[in-house]
């Protein structure tokens, strides 16, 4: 029974992390239909930072007396910087491609990906980089018998907090409905004197900000590796594809299905626990090409 | 054949283009060291499998993010005809992973092209996934992440007729091994160019251009895709399968979707709207890719800024720019 309640916790952690990532890339893809490739390697990027902050420069420099509360307020930083960069991107490497097809947006964020992975590599190494001790002084709770981590429901709480203040700054602001009549009809956008540039800037950095974040809350609970974007970015695909691109519920709910599917495969088949989640995305995709809260 | 026929002149000055190409390419390991034979066998191989891969893109305008899948199957499938059935020949092992990859292309493509654009990228990336996913967790089946060796010392090529055993075999059989994947480059490169240029292959263009008026017209649009997605799958698979006995072993890497990223990487540099884009894309890139990973241990940043500027500056790729060039300098010189 205990383990049942820690894997449901581990499972909401997992959605937690996963709806952070897969709301950037569907927001990105709803508002300029961009399937950014290179989203995977955002997230790793805001792992990276938040890590380096936290665990190696401030860390260091403050011989570890950062405290709690300070560690706290330096982890999105990762973040932060993923929107900066984000910023430079699209106006230098995606605007020019927008009148083009989508295999060149591919084409150009797979280039981007890999552009950003050496990256990543040339600025903070081969050894990973971990902001454990945010983990370790926040303690655990009992349940059950047994031990669990409060970051790691620290982590679901900011999940919930993302996915309704993302809600509530889409459909409750007036930015909300600029960014939502865009990625609806652009021109006419356009016409009625919206500055369609700058949407496309502000909605890539959210975007990105999303995907650092979630790269920023994984890292006090699991080390920054190279290859780390390459791999979650499929899981993020699949989320998207079941949720519906470019849909912000769908992205929640597509993260609590891949996220329990996922516990639950490593439990029971953990053989073919990834291959049933990719086939459950083609299974969806064949049945409802706009996944279940998608629009054509 | 029926629109090349009708331009007499440009099929005899393809003839000869490909005659001399194909001389040059015969002469080569005689006059170059072994190193630079082995690099050439490894783009005669992508060529195959970029030439596949561009029937899609370039012909019928699919966007396939998943042909590692179709690569990676058929090296695995000489793994396990070398391995478990204790087959030496070549020619079977080619059989044999051709059918097992158009089972699999088969398979996908049924799924895949009930969709286009966006869709059928992911979802060809999604199935693609699963071989990954498979190969790397059936460990004691496939080996894991450490893959399955396959010794060229164990192959034999045109039925016994030529073997691998005992003193300089591997100098022999890097030689003879580049004129066996040249004759197979050769043969794969005119089976893809008379597909291309078949009424089928000008229906694939119709559906690429208007894919409306193409069922107007009485093509079966999903019939078509499907034919061209095995096609293409296959094509992809025979590179996989001449690739492993080259690289003496398989890893699950050669199925995980950035490797599909690099078959369009090449078909992109060589440019997918023409016919020798492929070869020329897949054979610069290797080379690119191979040099890249010599001189710098950031190859990646190196490949990924090419590939963006690519895409930015050069988008018909290096075939497609220099064509522009040529009838630019020609009408200038007129």
């Amino acid at each position: 029974m205990t383990i049942f309640v820690i894997q449901i916790f581990n499972s909401f952690f997992y959605a937690a992390v996963l709806f952070l990532i897969a709301a950037g890339l569907s927001l990105i893809y709803g508002v300029m239909r961009i399937v950014n490739l290179a989203h995977g390697t955002l997230y790793a990027l805001g792992a990276y930072v938040s890590a380096w902050i936290v665990g190696s420069a401030i860390g260091h420099a403050l011989e570890g007396n950062l405290g709690l509360a300070g560690m706290l307020i330096l982890l999105p930083i990762g973040a932060i910087a993923v929107a900066a960069v984000g910023a430079l991107i699209e106006p230098t490497l995606l605007r020019p491609l927008y009148g083009r097809s989508e295999e060149y947006h591919l084409l150009v964020t797979f280039g981007l990906l890999m552009i950003l992975e050496d990256v990543i590599k040339l600025l903070f190494g081969r050894t990973p980089l971990s902001a454990g001790a945010i983990m370790d002084q926040m303690g655990s709770i009992p349940v059950g018998r047994l031990m669990y981590p409060t970051y790691n429901l620290f982590v679901v709480a900011v999940g919930l907090g993302v996915a309704v203040g993302l809600w509530a700054f889409i459909y409750r602001t007036k930015f909300g409905v600029i960014l939502r009549a865009t990625s609806q009809d652009r021109r006419m956008a356009a016409a009625l004197g919206i500055n369609v540039g700058r949407v496309y800037v502000q909605a890539f950095a959210i975007g990105c900000f999303m995907a650092g974040l979630g790269g920023a809350v994984v890292v006090p609970a699991q080390a920054a590796v190279l290859g780390l974007g390459i791999e979650v970015l499929i899981l993020a695909f699949v989320v998207v594809v079941i949720g519906g691109l470019g849909s912000l519920q769908g992205a929640l709910v597509g993260a609590l299905i891949v996220s329990f599917v996922r516990t639950a495969g490593i439990q029971f088949f953990p053989e073919i626990e990834l291959a049933v989640l990719y086939l459950i995305a083609a299974a969806v995709l064949l049945v409802r090409p706009t996944g279940l809260f998608g629009r054509a | 054949m029926a629109t090349a026929a009708a331009t007499g002149t440009s099929i005899r000055r393809i003839t000869i283009g490909s005659a001399i190409a194909l001389v040059v390419l015969a002469i080569l390991p005689q006059i170059v060291d072994p190193y630079q034979t082995v690099l050439l066998t490894y783009g005669l191989i992508m060529a195959i499998a970029a030439l596949g891969f561009n029937l899609l893109l370039g012909y019928t305008g699919l966007l396939s993010f998943g042909h590692s899948a179709y690569f990676g199957a058929g090296a695995y499938a000489v793994a396990f005809i070398l391995r478990d059935f204790g087959v030496h020949s070549m020619e079977l092992c080619i059989v044999g992973g051709m059918l097992g990859t158009l089972t699999i292309a088969a398979i996908f493509g049924f799924v895949c092209v009930r969709h286009t654009r966006i869709f059928f990228g992911i979802l060809t990336l999604a199935l693609s996934q699963v071989l990954w996913s498979l190969a790397f967790k059936f460990f004691w089946v496939t080996g894991g992440t450490d893959g399955i060796r396959v010794p060229y010392a164990n192959l034999t090529l045109l039925g016994g007729l030529v073997d691998f055993k005992g003193a300089r075999s591997f100098q022999r059989f890097i030689y003879a091994y580049y004129y066996y994947v040249l004759a197979l480059f050769a043969v794969s490169t005119i089976l893809m160019w008379v597909i291309a240029h078949s009424p089928f292959g000008k229906a694939l263009q119709a559906i690429r251009d208007n894919e409306t008026r193409a069922r107007f017209v009485g093509i079966s649009v999903l019939r078509y895709r499907w034919i061209a997605f095995m096609i293409s799958g296959t094509f992809t698979g025979l590179a996989g399968i001449l690739w492993v006995p080259l690289n003496g072993l398989t890893t699950p890497d050669i199925l995980y979707w950035p490797f599909s990223g690099e078959i369009v990487f090449m078909t992109v540099l060589g440019g997918f709207r023409s016919f020798t884009g492929p070869i020329v894309g897949a054979i610069a890139f290797n080379y690119l890719k191979t040099y890249a990973i010599a001189s710098t241990e950031y190859w990646q940043l190196l490949l990924g800024v090419v590939l963006v500027i690519l895409v930015m500056a050069l988008p018909a790729g290096l075939v497609g720019t220099t064509a522009g060039l040529a009838a630019k300098f020609r009408s200038w010189t007129k």
